[in-house]
């Protein structure tokens, strides 16, 4: 039986004054479309993360915020004031935007402390080395403040990067795949700083990554792109427990699916038979249930359960992965991973039984 | 802190976009093509008895002379550059670290020069006959054999030996692309060290190699200098001699356009192996190079082997000029020569700074509207490297001749002024053909200087504040300084040791110091045009110089 679906609401998100607002905005290259129609709206102090597979239009979208990129269609407004629409655009120089790159984009003619430097030109120069010396503080890149770019470590280069892009004092910040170039382990350690940096900065800031765990660690709002469109937009929370659609669902990590008919607004599978509302009779549907809403009992029978065989179990730290074979009449087992916290790994061969929590089941048309 | 004021003002006035590069870059693609098309266009034109005249008497010595010589110097190139940059690349022998740098020296000599040098010394009044008469007592030619160095066999040598630096350059920086990793695996796969060569090191480096044998062709093709000396008769030495004794452009333009059969098929090479490069580059890791240790007595021949290049190529003609310099530079260092070195100056000045400029406005062009129209423009544009100065001159002669024919038949039949010649037989004509030959040159090293400047730097300028012009200057101009400057010293440089376009093309009784050190040769004064000839060599020893302190520092693997 499923279960109604609860969604564990997050902090009522504030009411933020618009810092970035973005309307009916499209572009093409040639004849391509790579932003379609997109609305969106970043307060100030907000984290908004534009996520989703490569080539999907989020660089694009940085990019007409930023003004580096003329505007075709819709409009962009900074603070309320008009910046950009089909007819022309403030200059990237007078948008008042910061910018952080993949490649960081250091001059690799200046220090670190003239690179944050370079930014704040219209300050008298005793007032430019103090601000850039706070920035560079601020990102514990005080001690490098006399370097150049080329002796700099990858983590290092990030923070200088995010030190000038900061130290004007932007209103919008814009950040594209910021975190890429560093490795795995260096990534999480500055990601987190850049976390409390970004929260302390007020900024209202854009970041465009194509790492979903990225996203959710960062972002108050997820924007998920697929070519050109944004295909969901809300709080990761939301993102993850009512997903719009199969994509959305199976993009914040692996998925179990299942194909099933309607029939009498439910759907009957090998897991038990759950409520397709909304669906016609007969319409042919496509189950998403995420690893970790499989729960299994060893041994035991639980009530409504269904026996399982393990094909194999995994330690992957946290949590371990176990494969699973269901029997269904008539066709091929059916293959099924569940994710289980801790350490579960019955031998292969055995039977397990499987429930389902039904807040991680979704009903989706197939072929969506 | 000064909060940002922007936010607050009223919004700036909305910008239009303004597109003027296309405009710039278009026109002087179009100027530095124009005398390749004019030749084209005179060749078209009907034959003249001297083309007939020429094709049934010289044409098949001009062919068979220049296919000669590009046999002889592409295998005598191959075999030395490649030769020589196994040896310094992958073996430790004594002194290889100076010869690995000093085998670019011969790049300083001019072909010509070397020629001077060679033959003075091996000629029948030379002091290595006169030695040998001496030696054994003989009075005539006729008492001995000696081989005749004023021949297709000389004219092989002197090139082979101040051309192999091409090769040389990229099969050494083929080499260390490629060592480490894929060497060392195919010697753990069981092969000796010269069979990592011949089946591994060899086959990879083969489009390298292939470029760098065609870029020496390309110089053997447009040589003038050296092969008249040496009396070996070649489309170059013909178009001139045409050109300038007879005056028959048509004919001119016919031998040009055979020329550029040739050259062609050279670009064509150069082309297809530099496309093929790519695809057997093997790595972007590079490690230290360990290098094969060799026995003493191995190391020493090896040491001899590169060596003898640097000799033959830059250390000996060096030295036979710098002892006639000594002796003749009291009455030859006069006014004349002066004048002919200020002239030099001031053209190679002149020329360096402006396929400077026109290189950074084309090199923008390509970077701010990367077009199909303008990246097409800017190829053609770089196609003057490959076209001998003959050739170039031909061109810049006849189409400013038909400009000013026709500047002057408009002002006579509108204003009744006669404007007379504007444009040809002035320094201003010597300067563009220049310019149309080395913009190449310029273009490419100021172009690899500018893909420094990453276009996420011009980004992030401009969201700090910074507007295009601010962004030029305090962003790209400091970056790319060093190769605007390189590229103005190549050019320079070049300009300094061009013959055959400034004789062609310079306004009567401008001598510069190839154009004295030339006149002297032909008139069998070769200890007299020492003094010049060594001046051009000093010049050209500052970017070979400039050359292998790049080669010491940028090897991969080493340093960062």
């Amino acid at each position: 039986m499923s279960q109604p679906v609860r969604l564990p609401e997050a902090a009522p998100a504030p009411q933020r004054e618009p810092a970035l607002e973005l309307r009916g905005v499209s572009h093409r290259y040639g004849g391509k479309l790579a932003v379609a129609a997109v609305d969106l709206t970043v307060g100030r102090g907000e984290i908004a993360c534009l996520v989703g597979p490569s080539g999907c239009g989020k660089s694009t979208l940085l990019r007409l915020a930023a003004g580096l990129e003329p505007l075709q269609t819709g409009s962009i407004r900074i603070n309320g004031h008009l910046v950009a629409d089909p007819r022309g655009s403030v200059p990237p120089e007078k948008r008042g935007v910061g910018l952080v790159f993949q490649d960081y984009a250091l001059f690799p003619h200046l220090t670190a402390l003239d690179n944050v430097r370079f930014g704040l030109s219209h300050l008298p120069g005793e007032q430019q080395k103090r601000r850039a010396m706070e920035t560079l503080g601020q990102v514990g890149m005080a001690g490098f403040a006399d370097a150049y770019p080329h002796v700099l470590s990858g983590g290092q280069q990030q923070r200088v990067a995010l030190a000038r892009a900061l130290a004007p004092q932007p209103r919008v910040l814009l950040l594209d795949e910021p975190f890429s170039g560093l490795d795995p382990r260096l990534r999480h350690q500055v990601r987190d700083d850049t976390l409390h940096v970004l929260k302390s900065s007020q900024c209202a800031v854009l970041l465009v990554t194509h790492d979903p765990e990225e996203a959710m660690f960062l972002a108050d709002r997820i924007a998920l792109m697929r070519e050109g469109r944004f295909a969901q937009v809300g709080s990761p929370v939301e993102l993850y427990m009512r997903p719009a659609d199969s994509f959305v669902a199976s993009f914040f990590g692996e998925v179990n699916r299942l194909e099933a008919v309607v029939a009498g607004g439910r759907v009957a599978t090998p897991l038990g038979s759950f409520a397709a509302k909304g669906f016609a009779d007969g319409a042919r549907v496509e189950l998403v249930v995420r690893p970790e809403a499989l729960q299994l009992h060893r041994g035991a029978q639980a009530p409504g359960a269904v026996l399982a065989r393990v094909e194999a179990a995994r330690l992957l730290g946290r949590t371990s992965l176990v494969h699973l074979a269901v029997t269904q009449p008539g066709a091929a087992p059916l293959h099924l991973h569940a994710r289980v916290p801790g350490v579960f790994l019955p031998p292969e061969e055995s039977l397990v039984a499987l429930t389902l929590d039904g807040d991680h089941v979704f009903v989706f048309p197939q072929g969506a | 802190m000064t909060a940002l004021s922007w936010n607050d003002a009223p919004a700036p006035a909305l910008r239009r976009r303004f597109n003027g590069w296309s405009v710039a870059t278009a026109v002087l693609a179009l100027l530095i093509v124009l005398p390749l098309a004019t030749v084209m266009g005179f060749a078209a034109a009907p034959q003249t008895e001297i083309w007939g005249h020429l094709a049934s008497t010289v044409l098949g010595r001009y062919v068979l002379n220049s296919l000669g010589l590009m046999v002889g110097v592409g295998l005598g190139t191959l075999v030395v550059g490649t030769g020589t940059a196994w040896l310094v690349t992958m073996c430790r022998f004594p002194g290889r670290r100076v010869l690995e740098w000093a085998l670019l020296l011969p790049l300083a000599m001019p072909a010509y020069v070397v020629a001077y040098t060679y033959a003075g010394v091996l000629d029948y009044a030379g002091p290595v006959q006169g030695a040998i008469r001496a030696l054994f007592g003989f009075t005539s030619a006729r008492d001995y054999w000696f081989p005749h160095f004023r021949s297709l066999g000389g004219a092989v040598a002197v090139l082979t030996a101040v051309l192999y630096p091409y090769v040389y350059l990229l099969a050494r920086t083929a080499f260390l692309g490629q060592c480490a990793c894929v060497l060392e695996a195919s010697r753990t796969l069981g092969q000796s060290p010269w069979q990592g060569f011949s089946r591994v090191a060899l086959p990879l480096a083969r489009p390298a190699l292939a470029v760098g044998v065609a870029l020496a062709l390309m110089e053997v093709l447009g040589d003038f200098g050296a092969v008249q000396h040496l009396a070996v008769d070649t489309f170059t030495t013909g178009l001139t001699r045409v050109w300038l004794g007879m005056g028959d452009a048509p004919a001119a333009a016919q031998l040009a356009v055979a020329l550029l059969g040739f050259i062609g098929l050279l670009v064509a090479l150069e082309r297809l192996s530099r496309r093929r490069q790519r695809f057997h580059h093997a790595t972007n890791r590079y490690r230290t190079l360990s290098g094969y240790r060799l026995s003493p007595l191995r190391g020493l021949l090896a040491m001899l082997a590169c060596a003898l290049p640097v000799l033959l190529g830059f250390v000996l003609p060096a030295g036979i000029l710098g002892a006639w310099a000594v002796e003749t530079a009291p009455q030859m260092v006069d006014g004349r020569f002066w004048l002919a070195a200020g002239n030099s100056l001031a053209v190679a000045g002149i020329a360096a700074a402006a396929a400077t400029l026109v290189a950074v406005i084309l090199a923008y062009g390509l970077r701010l509207r990367p077009n199909r129209m303008v990246r097409a423009t800017v190829r053609l544009a770089g196609i003057g490297y490959a076209v001998p100065g003959p050739v170039i001159a031909l061109g810049v002669m006849l189409a400013f001749t038909a400009i000013d024919g026709w500047v002057d038949g408009a002002m006579t039949a509108a204003f009744g002024i006669s404007t007379g010649l504007l444009l040809s037989g002035t320094a201003f004509a010597v300067i563009f053909a220049y310019v149309v030959r080395f913009l190449a040159l310029s273009l490419g090293t100021v172009e690899s200087g500018l893909i420094r400047v990453k276009p996420h730097m011009d980004d992030a300028a401009r969201s700090l504040g910074h507007g295009p012009g601010s962004m030029l200057r305090r962003v790209h101009a400091p970056i790319i300084k060093g190769s605007v400057l390189t590229a103005a010293l190549l050019v320079f440089v070049d300009v300094m040791k061009e013959l055959p376009a400034t004789l062609m093309l310079r306004p009567f009784g401008f001598d510069t110091l190839a154009v004295r050190a030339y006149q002297l040769a032909s008139d069998e004064r070769l200890r007299d045009c020492a003094p010049a000839a060594l001046a051009i060599v000093l010049v050209g020893l500052v970017p070979v110089l400039v050359l292998s302190a790049g080669i010491a520092r940028a090897r991969p693997g080493q340093g960062r």
